[in-house]
């Protein structure tokens, strides 16, 4: 029952006991695994695989932070979260880091006691519209339903773009994004809009992904990005630095197949610092020494990842766009590892 | 010995008395219990501000920054978090009262005719009841949603009385009536028919205890609120107008919606909470020994006159006190309004806005205030109610 659930949330809310400031690696490493929290199911971001398995782009987060604190991407354990349970679930720590295509914002950060340790996956909100509507552009959904997930950014900036532009809608709230393909392709709405990635995402599990278009319009920022609680640092630092380091691999061009050969030949100190050969960030995050060569050969860099779970030869067919690292167009920048 | 006797339970400490044993420990038990909740509270606070997130009520004054697809009141996204929860709780209010509503005249009319002697007719509402009481309630709502919005397109809506009302998965768009001048009186009309009708049934009785004359007060009754006001309208040449809604563009536009979410959560709680209450109708309604009914028939008695005056008084003595706790079942359960996006005090301001706004213990203690509240009013009505029809014993 919804009460029972919600009554839940409330009890662990309260609950919020101790280890709320710090301890969280250590309590990761005594239980065995990293609890991560995830969508409930969304194409190439988070959603189980035909073997029942977790995959995606978020998930491969969750796994490259289990690779660099046990040496295995394998020890983690997924919480599939809703829109609107995800907050609870990470300030009560049901989970110890959320992956699931969040939008950093102000109040999240600052007003929810989270910390955002980077992001991801640079996003804006779009339309999706059936083709045969025959609209070209956001400008013309004046008394249009739409469906939108409920607590979400999403739905914050729909009510302004609508009413900047003096339109008026009618919201069609739904709660999981299998649910919304549901109602969308059962047309009780005329418009779905979210964050055109997941846009991409739901089109491509629909039953015939040709028959809708993404509308020009990209209404806002979402920079979508893992996020931890407020207060432990060092947790923060790893999380921080597992993204920084999936990236810098990209840049200096270490690959899950080059990574152990890189290791012992690279005469390069970026990539030895990295790999774990020179120096002591391991030691200094509190984890093993090739934390990071564990990431990058069990996981890949940003780029394998983003090609492997969202890119061109995916059914999401999305370009970097945006996401290609600074040096190649984009403005995927991590700070340097030294 | 007399000593004794009178020293000896003063004798002991003040601990050897039971009296004051028992105050001692009730007065420690309550302090365990307030240092608890007062540990609770400041162990919360503490934690909560060392994460950062801030606490307290200020947040009702900020604005909400969504939409709502229904309210009763007037409501748009630059409104506040407070105002949210007043569209939240009257939209709870207006499914839940709906609900019980009809699922009372649906309940009672399945339990009587589970009674009926007709074997089709009792075995059709016994298989309502099994199976609908059966199947989990959220399965059923979804159910109704999903048959909802089956429905035609609006562009190809199916239309009846005359293209003034529209069905399709959108919703039903009915008419809006809008009240012209003189509307006023018709109102005055019903508010003093209603004024009227308790009075005469009041004087009926008295008349039928001193004469033994009846009088035919539901008759006259339903002819006064019905009539008054129907008389007024025709004087003041009925003045109302109506809006039309109109397809227009992706929807249809004006007059009056009932959406898919509302109308399936609706015949969701009603349909299921029916089939628990045919079951306490039917368990009330036999409860009265035949006896009575032999008793009254041997008297005389009509049989409608039976129903009226033997039986229900003494079934719905029976009826009442678990009609109570369906009514409050009903209520609770509407907040599965969310599995279908109808947008309810739980999906709005427990869901929505305290996702927003990040302020859950503050919002879940809200809500939970309130449904406690509904719960203890339909309670104290339900209660009046008993006592009222409750048999006095001579
Ligand atoms: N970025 C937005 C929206 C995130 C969001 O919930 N997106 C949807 C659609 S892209 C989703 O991930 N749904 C998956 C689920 O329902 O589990 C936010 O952080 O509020």
């Amino acid at each position: 029952m919804k009460l029972g659930k919600f009554l839940f949330a409330a009890a662990a809310v309260t609950a919020l006991s101790t280890g709320a400031s710090a301890g969280t690696l250590d309590d990761v490493k005594a239980k065995g695994f990293v609890q991560c929290g995830v969508t409930t199911g969304l194409a190439g971001f988070g959603a189980p695989n035909d073997q029942g398995q977790w995959a995606g782009f978020d998930v491969d987060f969750c796994r490259a932070m289990a690779a660099a604190i046990f040496g295995d991407a394998a020890k983690v354990k997924y919480t599939p979260t809703t829109s609107k349970e995800r907050f609870t679930a990470l300030q009560s720590g049901e989970i110890d880091v959320l992956a699931r295509n969040t939008t950093w914002t102000f109040s999240r950060d600052v007003n929810l006691g989270f910390e955002f340790i980077g992001v991801n996956y640079y996003d804006g909100q779009g339309f999706m519209v059936r083709k045969s509507l025959g609209v070209t552009s956001a400008k013309e959904l004046d008394g249009a339903s739409v469906c939108i997930q409920t607590g979400t950014t999403t739905e914050l900036n729909l009510a302004d773009y609508f009413r900047s532009n003096g339109m008026s809608y009618e919201s069609v709230v739904i709660e999981t994004s299998a649910e919304g393909r549901g109602v969308y392709e059962e047309e009780r709405c005329d418009v779905y809009t979210t964050d055109a990635s997941g846009l991409a995402a739901q089109r491509s599990t629909m039953s015939d992904p040709s028959e809708h278009i993404l509308l020009p319009e990209i209404i806002s920022k979402e920079p979508l990005g893992p996020l931890v609680r407020h207060g432990d640092n060092q947790w923060g630092d790893i999380a921080r630095w597992t993204l920084g380091a999936m990236i810098v691999a990209e840049e200096l061009g270490v690959t899950s197949a080059n990574a152990d050969e890189m290791a012992s030949t690279s005469k390069n100190p970026e990539i030895l610092r990295l790999l774990g050969g020179e120096g002591d960030m391991g030691a200094q995050l509190g984890l093993p020494a090739d934390w990071a060569k564990n990431i990058v050969k069990q996981v890949g860099n940003y780029g394998e990842s983003f090609e492997r779970n969202l890119g061109t030869t995916t059914p999401l067919a999305l370009e970097r766009g945006l996401n290609a690292l600074w040096t190649d167009g984009g403005i995927l920048y991590a700070p340097p590892m030294r | 010995m007399a000593t004794e006797t009178i020293d000896g339970p003063k004798r002991g400490s003040l601990l050897n008395d039971q009296r004051t044993r028992a105050i001692i420990f009730q007065a420690l038990a309550f302090f365990l219990v307030v240092v608890f909740f007062i540990y609770i509270g400041t162990n919360t606070v503490r934690n909560l501000d060392a994460l950062g997130i801030s606490t307290g009520f200020g947040f009702l004054d900020s604005p909400a920054g969504y939409d709502i697809a229904m309210s009763l009141i007037p409501y748009e996204a630059t409104n506040t978090h407070g105002r949210v929860f007043f569209v939240g709780l009257f939209n709870t209010l207006s499914v839940a009262i709906a609900g019980i509503f009809a699922a009372t005249i649906l309940g009672v009319v399945m339990g009587v005719l589970r009674l009926s002697k007709n074997w089709l007719v009792s075995k059709l509402v016994y298989w309502y009841v099994e199976i609908l009481r059966n199947i989990p309630l959220l399965l059923q709502i979804l159910f109704w949603y999903a048959v909802l919005i089956t429905l035609p397109h609006p562009k190809q809506s199916i239309v009846f009385f005359g293209e003034t009302f529209h069905l399709n998965k959108r919703g039903l768009y009915m008419p809006e009536p809008i009240a012209g001048d003189g509307f006023g009186l018709i109102v005055v009309a019903l508010v003093v028919a209603l004024i009227i009708v308790p009075i005469m049934s009041k004087m009926a009785k008295k008349r039928q205890e001193a004469t033994g004359q009846t009088f035919p007060v539901f008759w006259t009754s339903v002819a006064l609120i019905l009539g008054l006001p129907l008389l007024a309208a025709a004087i003041t040449g009925f003045p109302v107008t109506y809006d039309y809604a109109e397809l227009k563009g992706f929807n249809f536009k004006g007059g009056m919606v009932l959406r898919p979410e509302f109308v399936a959560l609706w015949f969701a709680l009603t349909v299921y909470t029916a089939a628990f209450i045919a079951e306490i109708v039917r368990a009330g309604i036999q409860a009265v020994s035949h006896g009575q009914t032999e008793a009254a028939f041997s008297l005389g008695l009509k049989p409608s006159w039976t129903t009226r005056m033997i039986i229900l008084p003494q079934a719905l003595r029976v009826i009442v006190p678990p009609l109570t706790s369906q009514y409050l079942n009903l209520t609770k359960n509407s907040s599965l309004a969310i599995a279908i996006g109808y947008p309810d005090l739980v999906s709005t301001f427990g869901g929505t806005s305290l996702n927003q706004t990040g302020q859950a213990i503050e919002i879940i203690m809200i809500t939970m205030l309130v449904y406690l509240s509904i719960s203890l009013l339909i309670s104290m009505m339900m209660n009046y109610y008993n006592k009222r029809i409750a048999l006095v014993e001579r």
